[in-house]
């Protein structure tokens, strides 16, 4: 037997090599917050729409959460969201509220205050009233919770069948007054924190659908009063919001990108005794499914329990966490210790979740 | 369950390991997707001496299931307007050209199940045909026969037999000349139905030491601490470790009822080739049931895997992931040639992704 050694660097190339490869058809796995949707909006979309600009410091080219534009004394975040989810409500949130508060947090992660919100709305003919009348009551909800106007929208109605009841678009614009938050920003001895418990939102949908009565709700928050108290204390490296996917591709993503190791230690990791049970239960990692009102983030060393105490005082950070800490090597790569001591990298799942068969 | 998690026993056990550890080159091989997620899963082989190796074998049905089916399911749902149900992990495995996954975004209606319950409950909405892709060991074989006992008047339903069986793989590997195994780890959730003397009658023959396992990383490393007992004392017994839940004649009512619905036959495991008596196919009163045979679809014979990928010699325990010439080239998760490349389960996919 041959035991050609396969060093660190090989496997990046190859990994490298292998994700220029892309379907011909698209799939669904594409837009599951994997591996294979990171590889069709590197090598497709942010390559075919790469324009730079004098005024943009940071474009589709780096992948954030949102761009930047940079107008001298005035730094501005700019973000999208489209939004579908079946069924449209659900225990702890909706599509509605959902599509506002993915666009905030997207600017938060930023270090960008909020300032105005536009939506485009698709709706299906034969939509209820009611429903798309409740759906703007719930987008409102989050809005004034946040302090964020909506500024603008627009409507369009499309033939029965040609589009699923109701499909959301928001943009957002923030203001950044203090520093860019950014994935590349994580530095060795940083600390890694999450804001709460990792997977419920994914877990409890999925439960929803299988008929497993449940306590578990989405943790779906906009997160704009939270960050606000902690861009006070200065101190954050780098941040995501973990939506889709959940923990394992955006921890991931910000390793890449700061290129140094995410060092995590499983049982730090806060995960809902219910969702752990379902986890195992119906086959799904809860650290491979949706959050959609949770941060990772990386803190500089001496602010961590500072801001730690700030995320705990806040409704949507009382689960707060320091999970790990960033390490020179591996590069690039996110390490979990399990809780009985092993070691394994944790990776980013290829496509959707499916329950394992046996 | 906490004993078996719990952190201080691990330390316990990995110390009894050392203990009685030889430091020969020990290779144990089990044959169970589960195991392979429980030692991925807890980071088991770096806790473990480096002299003593866990091979994964023919344990994920995915990977074995053969492209002539996954072929005939493609083509099934290409050309006639039918609704192919299937498991999660089965529809990215390539086929001869397509996957289940790539013949969806063309227009074909494949549908992710969790069980066969929700194939039977789709059929009974529609007048469509629905045809479930089959697929799993004797631990799926019993909920899948129980269902065609009880829906023999349902006109529109009907299932690709994929079934294997694992002691005559567990046989086979066992017969061939050039392997180097030492002790198996046998699989848990198979036991349960199947019992503990097959396991003896394959010990006792090969003069190889055996333990039934659970899933918890204790149980793991507690199987392999029993293995390594018994190459000690130059034993070779089939042991039960899982007995909280294994008993020793198995579950005689799902023997019973995988009986009444299917017979034993020769088949085919990709990249293994055919293996006597190791599949499962529908008995002949339950023919309305086959696929196969209510469609009639003929398909050319299959190229099972590209020439020179090594998921076979894996499969068996002879080679490792990184001697095969597609591994991490041609062959990646996202893009995969071999099917060992494909499910969570697969000693390529683990490889790719935790080297």
């Amino acid at each position: 037997m041959t035991n050609m050694k396969i060093t660190k660097k090989t496997i990046e190339e190859l990994r490298k090599k292998g994700s220029q490869r892309i379907p011909k058809t698209i799939q669904l796995s594409q837009g599951a917050g994997g591996s294979m949707m990171e590889s069709l909006i590197e090598n497709v979309i942010a390559k075919k729409l790469e324009i730079k600009s004098s005024f943009v410091s940071s474009g589709i080219d780096r992948l954030e959460d949102a761009g930047i534009i940079d107008l001298g004394n005035i730094k501005l975040a700019f973000t999208t969201d489209g939004c579908t989810v079946d069924p449209m409500f659900y225990p702890g949130g909706s599509l509605g509220s959902l599509s506002v508060g993915a666009t905030i947090n997207d600017l938060v992660v930023m270090g960008a205050k909020p300032i105005a919100i536009s939506f485009g709305l698709m709706l299906e003919e034969g939509l209820p009233l009611k429903i798309l009348e409740k759906t703007l009551d719930r987008m409102a909800k989050v809005c004034k919770e946040a302090g964020v106007p909506i500024i603008t929208g627009d409507t369009k109605v499309m033939e029965k069948g040609k589009i699923d009841k109701l499909v959301i678009n928001t943009a957002g614009i923030g203001i950044i007054e203090g520093d860019i938050i950014s994935d590349y920003g994580a530095k060795p001895g940083d600390k890694i924190l999450v804001s709460g418990t990792m997977g419920d939102h994914g877990i409890s949908l999925i439960a929803l659908r299988f008929g497993f009565k449940t306590s578990l709700k989405s943790d779906e928050a906009q997160l704009w009063g939270m960050m606000k108290q902690l861009f006070k204390i200065k101190g954050i490296t780098s941040a995501k919001d973990a939506t889709r996917g959940g923990f394992s591709p955006n921890i991931n993503e910000l390793a890449r990108k700061s290129n140094v190791c995410f060092y995590v230690y499983e049982d730090k990791i806060p995960i809902k005794p219910e969702a752990k049970k379902l986890g195992e239960v119906l086959g799904i990692d809860p650290l491979s499914t949706a959050c959609e009102g949770k941060i990772i983030m990386t803190v500089k060393p001496d602010k961590a329990d500072e801001i730690l105490a700030a995320m705990r005082q806040n409704k949507y950070g009382k689960e707060a966490a320091i999970i790990g800490e960033i390490k020179k090597e591996p590069k690039g790569q996110v390490i979990l210790e399990t809780e009985i001591g092993g070691k394994r990298v944790l990776h980013t799942p290829v496509g959707e979740l499916y329950p394992r068969i046996c | 369950m906490l004993e078996f998690r719990d952190k201080s026993t691990t330390q316990d056990l990995i110390k009894e390991i050392e203990k009685i550890n030889s430091r020969e080159n020990i290779r144990i091989m089990h044959v169970c997707g589960t195991h392979e997620m429980t030692i991925v899963r807890w980071g088991l082989r770096k806790l473990l001496p480096k002299n003593i190796k866990l091979i994964c074998g023919p344990g994920c049905p995915v990977c074995v299931t053969s492209a002539s089916e996954i072929d005939f399911a493609v083509k099934l749902v290409k050309e006639k307007e039918v609704i192919l149900t299937t498991f999660g992990d089965m529809f990215r495995v390539p086929g001869t050209i397509l996957s289940l996954s790539e013949v969806k975004s063309q227009g074909a209606d494949v549908r992710i199940i969790y069980g066969i319950d929700e194939a039977i409950k789709i059929a009974r909405k529609t007048d469509k045909e629905v045809i479930h892709f089959s697929i799993g060991f004797e631990t799926t074989a019993p909920s899948i026969a129980a269902e065609i006992l009880e829906n023999q008047t349902l006109k529109n339903f009907s299932i690709i037999c994929s079934h294997r069986i694992i002691p005559p793989a567990m046989k086979y590997i066992l017969s061939c000349k050039d392997i180097e195994i030492n002790g198996f780890i046998c699989p848990g959730h198979v036991s349960t139905i199947i019992g503990c003397d097959p396991y003896k009658i394959l010990a006792k023959k090969f003069v190889k030491p055996m333990v039934i396992s659970g899933f918890e990383p204790n149980d793991v490393l507690l199987s392999v601490l029993i293995i390594l007992r018994q190459i000690k004392n130059k034993e070779s017994k089939a042991e039960n470790e899982y007995n909280r839940v294994v008993k020793n004649k198995g579950n005689i009512i799902a023997q019973k009822i995988i009986n009444n619905v299917f017979e034993i036959c020769d088949k085919g495991w990709r990249g293994i080739g055919t293996i006597p008596n190791s599949g499962l196919k529908l008995k002949n009163k339950f023919a309305k049931f086959d696929a196969e045979k209510r469609f009639g679809i003929k398909i050319k014979k299959s190229q099972d895997i590209k020439p020179g990928c090594k998921c076979g010699e894996i499969m068996k325990g002879k080679a490792m992931p990184q001697d095969c010439p597609y591994f991490g080239k041609s062959c990646i998760p996202e893009n995969p040639t071999g099917a060992c490349m494909v499910s969570i389960e697969g000693a390529c996919y683990i490889a790719y992704n935790y080297s």
